[in-house]
């Protein structure tokens, strides 16, 4: 099944599964039509992977998202979220799950317009619980680590593309999520903006985070560890990257993630 | 999400949509100010009638002449027969009914009073001594006519404030002589202000003993009305039943004459005034209402256009009950800010009505309070349902929403 860890990634990061799914099928009745998108999907994704999931239009890749995302549910199979079945979780648990172990990051940004960034930034925060002031002050440094720390009171208008996908890169980093689930994060981005989005990504993903990402661009599947190729709501290959491409950081990048990901925990807890 | 939060985001988003959330709110400012002014005016309505019923006197019983005893029919100044009742019946009363107190009797009627060469049109009222007690009247200067006077069919008179103001001009009358067709009266006391009392201003007349009347003035030995005071409260319906059997026997039927019970009059006055403030009540009510559907309106309106954003929330962790509470609190906040203003805007409308109709300005606490409550409730009302489907919203599909 191909589900083996990789070359750099890791037996260190020892064996335990984040991700475990086992032939899930989804289907969609529309009118008395039934479209299955996925059909039969198993898939094992371990800690601080770096996934890369492609596949044309219609192939059941962002079902496949949605259901990871715990935003949908499957028709069949079950999915295993740190080895808890999803299946089994109320509504509360799965809020609490996306509130907490996940980050979404989204192709067409969804900041909310009328907030600015550090406040688009603060939202999952609020559903944490956590005090204003301690808000205020995670969502600056995660602004900071994606490098908008001058753009704070900004409006998403006011914002290029490129920024406001930080935003909400930001956003999902600012719960110290254990995953980043990225859908076509670049899609609406230019080549340059997408290359800076990959180097933030490889960054968390060095930082000990696991991330999948959907893409349709080949080129952005290589900064990747590993690429799964769906079809027809099938997973018709699964490779794990030899030689992937590194996007050029800042060192700095990392010890802004580095000290976002120690002190959140510590700061969520005083708040 | 805890209330505050929630009541921040919903602060955020009103003030997002200023226009929008003006014109939703005038809805419920204008329902509740209307609920607020048409209540006051109610109740002002209901003081001035109780007001004057009690300032009547207190514990009375009024025996009139008359056919019919139906409650409401005749509660003042409408007749059957005048010639029922004499002083014998006042005596009568006086001797029989061992729960009754002091009792007076009273004809009154309106006619012209000179003094010099300027003339009103006035009551004179005759009576008796006991009519001060009786009707809990005062006398400010000089003093009441005597016993001794209605004996002796005196010609003499007591003068109301409001006498003096228009035929003395405000000079001191005690001792002046009035002369009321060809009889001269002399003044000997002036009477406490007490004003509008049931239909008659009580200030504007003239007190005259009552033989003097009788014999000088109208030629007829039969007096209109004979207040009764009992004792207490408690004795009133002892002496109402004593009175009826009293007179019954004197005048061979209970229907040459009806006895109406003070409490009885109040009643019945306050019955249609609760019933008017009702109504009043009762249209205002609908502007609440339909300022309410302009809430649920606006909240289905404001769930769709933030359908992204709902689906966006629920990624992020939202639970369907912060969802829910988010456009409830949101729904609420428009409808209590909008009802506090429209209470402020009530109050003052109804001082301005209140000073119109020249009634006590009547904005009492559950005035101000039930229209609160209603405001709020319309709002978890009307949100309740927009809430709900929000919340319902499939994050899914919401994040796929244009």
């Amino acid at each position: 099944m191909g589900a083996g860890p990789g070359p750099d990634s890791a037996v260190v990061r020892g064996e335990s599964s984040v991700i475990e799914v086992d032939r899930l099928r989804k289907i969609y009745r529309v009118g008395s039509i039934e479209v299955a998108a996925l059909r039969g999907v198993s898939l094992r994704i371990d800690e601080g992977e770096f996934v890369a999931i492609m596949g044309p239009s219609g192939s059941g890749k962002t079902t496949f998202m949605n259901i990871l995302g715990c935003l949908d549910q499957p028709t069949e199979g079950s999915y295993s979220l740190d080895e808890v079945l999803v299946s089994e979780m109320d509504d509360t648990e799965l809020a609490r799950v996306r509130n907490r172990r996940i980050g979404f990051v989204f192709q067409t940004y969804n900041l909310l317009p009328r907030l600015n960034a550090a406040a688009n930034v603060e939202l999952p925060l609020i559903y944490r619980g956590v005090p204003r002031r301690t808000r205020r002050l995670l969502a600056v440094r995660a602004l900071e680590a994606v490098g908008l720390k001058d753009r704070l009171h900004h409006k998403p208008s006011e914002l290029s593309g490129g920024q406001q996908q930080r935003v909400a890169i930001a956003r999902s980093l600012v719960t110290h999520p254990q995953i980043v689930l990225a859908d076509e994060p670049t899609g609406n981005l230019d080549t340059k903006s997408g290359v800076e989005i990959m180097a933030i990504f490889q960054a968390l993903n060095d930082s000990g985070i696991t991330v999948v990402l959907v893409t349709h661009n080949a080129d952005i599947a290589q900064y990747a560890k590993r690429i799964v190729r769906f079809r027809d709501g099938l997973i018709v290959a699964d490779e794990t990257l030899s030689s992937r491409t590194i996007a050029e950081r800042d060192e700095s990048l990392d010890a802004l993630i580095a000290g976002l990901t120690e002190g959140t925990a510590e700061e969520v807890k005083a708040g | 999400m805890n209330l505050l939060e929630g009541v921040r985001t919903a602060l955020s988003s009103i003030t997002s949509n200023k226009m929008r959330s003006g014109l939703t709110m005038l809805g419920v400012i204008i329902g509740v100010a209307a609920v607020v002014i048409m209540v006051a005016i109610g109740e002002g309505a209901n003081l001035q009638v109780s007001s004057q019923i009690e300032r009547l006197g207190s514990n009375l019983l009024i025996v009139m002449p008359g056919r019919t005893r139906e409650p409401g029919a005749r509660t003042m100044g409408a007749f059957g027969s005048m010639d029922v009742l004499t002083m014998d019946e006042v005596q009568a009363i006086r001797d029989e009914c061992p729960s009754v107190g002091a009792v007076a009797p009273e004809i009154s009627r309106g006619t012209t009073v000179r003094y010099g060469s300027s003339s009103i049109q006035t009551q004179v009222v005759a009576t008796t001594p006991e009519y001060l007690s009786v009707r809990a009247f005062t006398v400010a200067s000089g003093s009441f006519f005597t016993e001794q006077d209605v004996l002796s069919a005196a010609k003499v008179a007591v003068v109301g404030q409001g006498v003096i103001d228009e035929l003395f001009s405000g000079a001191d009358p005690i001792g002046q002589e009035l002369k009321v067709g060809q009889v001269r009266l002399r003044v000997v006391g002036v009477m406490g202000s007490k004003g509008q009392s049931g239909m008659t201003n009580v200030d504007d007349a003239i007190y005259v003993p009552i033989t003097t009347a009788q014999k000088r003035i109208l030629g007829t030995k039969y007096v209109r009305t004979i207040y009764a005071q009992a004792h207490d409260a408690k004795s009133m319906d002892a002496a109402n039943d004593e009175i009826v059997s009293a007179l019954a026997a004197r005048l061979g039927s209970t229907d040459a004459f009806y006895v109406r019970n003070q409490a009885d009059v109040l009643g019945a006055a306050q019955d249609v005034t609760r019933v008017f403030t009702l109504l009043l009540a009762g249209i205002a009510s609908v502007s609440l209402l339909v300022g309410g559907i302009g809430v649920m309106n606006i909240m289905l309106v404001s769930v769709t256009e933030r359908t992204r954003e709902i689906g966006l929330r629920k990624a992020l962790g939202a639970r369907t009950v912060d969802i829910l509470m988010q456009f409830l609190i949101e729904s609420v906040v428009l409808s209590v800010v909008g009802g506090v203003i429209g209470i402020i805007v009530g109050s003052a409308g109804s001082r301005i009505a209140a000073r119109v109709a020249g009634w006590p300005a009547a904005v009492s606490l559950g005035a101000v309070l039930l229209p609160f409550c209603f405001s709020l409730a319309v709002g978890l009302f009307f949100g309740i349902y927009p809430a709900s489907r929000a919340g319902r919203l499939n994050p899914v599909e919401a994040l796929r929403y244009e």
